[in-house]
């Protein structure tokens, strides 16, 4: 049987940041899958391939199938925090492809701020569940989130030379694109993020808050609500959808965790990234767009200097003197204001996907001219400890079937 | 609790059972720093498990470090919501790598990390740190 090609036909994401309780993450997964289904011009009744990793319900592979009432030939429930969406697509990519079905649903729906999670800072890792060797050896210590991409960070400025005013350039230019997006423009209001409706400096960045040394208030992402929904098809469905289909021409994953004599700057994305170039039969210096997980900005530079944009060491300049912006040449880099200055529900790996398809169909609000190839990259878990990678190329031409 | 915890009221400690760690927590009471060792193919294994992750080995060794290493990296947490260390803060967490080539989760104590001559740094060295809290002893370090 040929291998089919596969596209992305649907997208949405929920507008609202601060949704104040009125929306509970499985409601916001079904509203955004209704938007999608219709931005495809495609029903409920068309899917045929779930993917879900758990927000708002545990055990997905049982309740999501009944919740959205769906009759299924494939059900994947991997879970890797915010690069599960990358993941995701890189299975439909194979199930689709290889015809065990034909229309596949990706959700993603999650109230952090309403219900005021301390994702950065917080309880997370602790006292949940039985105990089980990490947590025992690694609880003890309190690590935060913050803590552990600070770890990382601090490891890789004292490797690669990179410094903190290099790193502020990262979430300088996310507020630069967040101020065109009207969405991210109404969540700084909203979440009153700092430094308020202009623009932002290297200065404001390295005069906030040291949260983990080193990386400042303003090297974190934001904490918001926000859902979404992506919907991929196979080509003959693809076809005849509503939408322009955006090609998905290579996908890549690899998890990394913290081992004995080990390069911790070393991160997933080196595998991930060139298995995904690699199917996909394109090179990072052909990509126009490039959707990295911002948890913090380090999760940035890290990710485009192990996907080969830059050489490792080089990362610092490559991100300077707003070089990653949509309107200057090169690679434009989180064009939707990304999790510094849009919105970062907890795992945000889905807008990612939603963000780089607008590109691809020419309706991003900062567009880039012309854009023909994009990456979404995801980063889930923790640099310091454990963490999961996973690549997407997507085109607006389908390419060869691989 | 013993006394000496009442400065941290809901210190966070291993829970057990849990078979992997027992044995390592155990000898933190007698102020041993353990790690595992495959003696069919020579692995250093940490964190501790009950097999080897090179050979198929499910048979390993328990060693005791010198407790003497090398910090590969730290940060300052100066902020924290959890209850057991928001009034900790700035506290120093670090990876330290120990001589017999393990590497560990651990806070750096008795420093003050906004002393620029404090010493602490990425790659100083650092000696074991016995920290008691009644059941079990948490290996901190200290710079050596």
């Amino acid at each position: 049987m040929t291998r089919q090609r596969v596209a992305i036909v649907g997208v949405h994401e929920f507008p609202s940041r601060h949704t104040h309780g009125s929306i509970t993450p499985l409601q916001m997964k079904a509203q955004c899958a209704a938007r999608a289904l219709e931005d495809a011009g495609l029903s409920w009744g068309d899917i045929d391939a779930l993917y879900d990793d758990g927000d708002g319900i545990n055990w997905p592979g049982f309740y999501m199938p009944q919740y959205f009432d769906l009759d299924l030939k494939v059900v994947d429930t991997t879970t890797v925090g915010g690069s599960s969406f990358e993941f995701h697509v890189s299975h439909a990519l194979r199930d689709l492809g290889s015809g065990r079905a034909s229309v596949a649903l990706l959700t993603y729906g999650a109230t952090a701020r309403s219900s005021q999670t301390s994702i950065g800072t917080g309880a997370k890792y602790s006292e949940m569940g039985p105990p089980n060797p990490i947590s025992n050896m690694e609880d003890c210590w309190g690590p935060t989130l913050v803590s552990d991409y600070a770890q990382f960070a601090h490891r890789y400025m004292y490797d690669h030379g990179v410094r903190s005013e290099q790193l502020a350039e990262i979430a300088v230019t996310a507020r630069y694109h967040a101020l065109r997006n009207p969405d991210a423009v109404r969540a700084i209001e909203d979440l009153q993020l700092r430094p308020g409706s202009r623009e932002m400096t290297v200065d404001d960045v390295m005069n906030s808050r040291m949260v983990a040394d080193p990386l400042h208030a303003l090297d974190c992402c934001i904490i918001s609500d926000g859902g979404g929904a992506v919907v991929l098809a196979t080509e003959d469905v693809a076809r005849n959808c509503r939408s322009k289909p955006v090609w998905v021409l290579g996908a890549g994953e690899s998890v990394r965790y913290r081992r004995n004599v080990d390069d911790l700057t070393l991160t997933g994305a080196a595998r991930s990234g060139p298995a995904a170039f690699g199917q996909a039969g394109v090179q990072p210096g052909e990509i126009d767009i490039a959707m990295i997980y911002d948890s913090f900005t380090i999760t940035v530079l890290s990710a485009l200097e192990d996907l080969g944009f830059c050489a490792k060491g080089e990362g610092g300049g490559f991100v300077e003197d707003g070089r990653l912006r949509f309107d200057t040449p090169g690679l434009a880099v989180n064009t939707d204001g990304g999790g510094l200055s849009s919105n970062h529900p907890g795992q945000r790996g889905i807008f990612l996907l939603i963000e780089a398809t607008r590109q691809l169909r020419g309706t991003s609000t900062s567009q880039v001219p012309d854009a023909r190839l994009a990456v979404a990259h995801g980063t889930g878990g923790t640099l310091n400890r454990t963490h999961a990678s996973g690549t997407i190329v997507l085109g607006t031409e389908p390419g060869d079937r691989r | 609790m013993s006394a000496d915890t009442t400065h941290e009221p809901r210190r966070v400690l291993p829970r057990f059972p849990e078979l992997d760690t027992e044995p390592f927590w155990e000898a933190t009471k007698e102020h041993q720093l353990r790690y595992q060792f495959c003696e069919q193919c020579e692995t250093v294994i940490f964190y501790p498990r009950a097999h080897c992750t090179k050979c198929t080995n499910t048979d390993l060794t328990w060693r005791t470090s010198s407790g003497e290493g090398a910090i590969y990296t730290y940060s300052v947490i100066r902020r924290s919501q959890h209850p057991s260390f928001m009034d900790m803060v700035p506290y120093v967490i670090a990876w330290v790598d120990l001589d017999e080539t393990f590497r560990m989760l651990t806070h750096i104590v008795d420093v003050d990390p906004d002393d620029p001559e404090s010493g602490l740094t990425i790659g100083a060295r650092v000696q074991v740190h016995w920290i008691d809290r009644g059941q079990v002893s948490l290996p901190a370090f200290h710079l050596a």
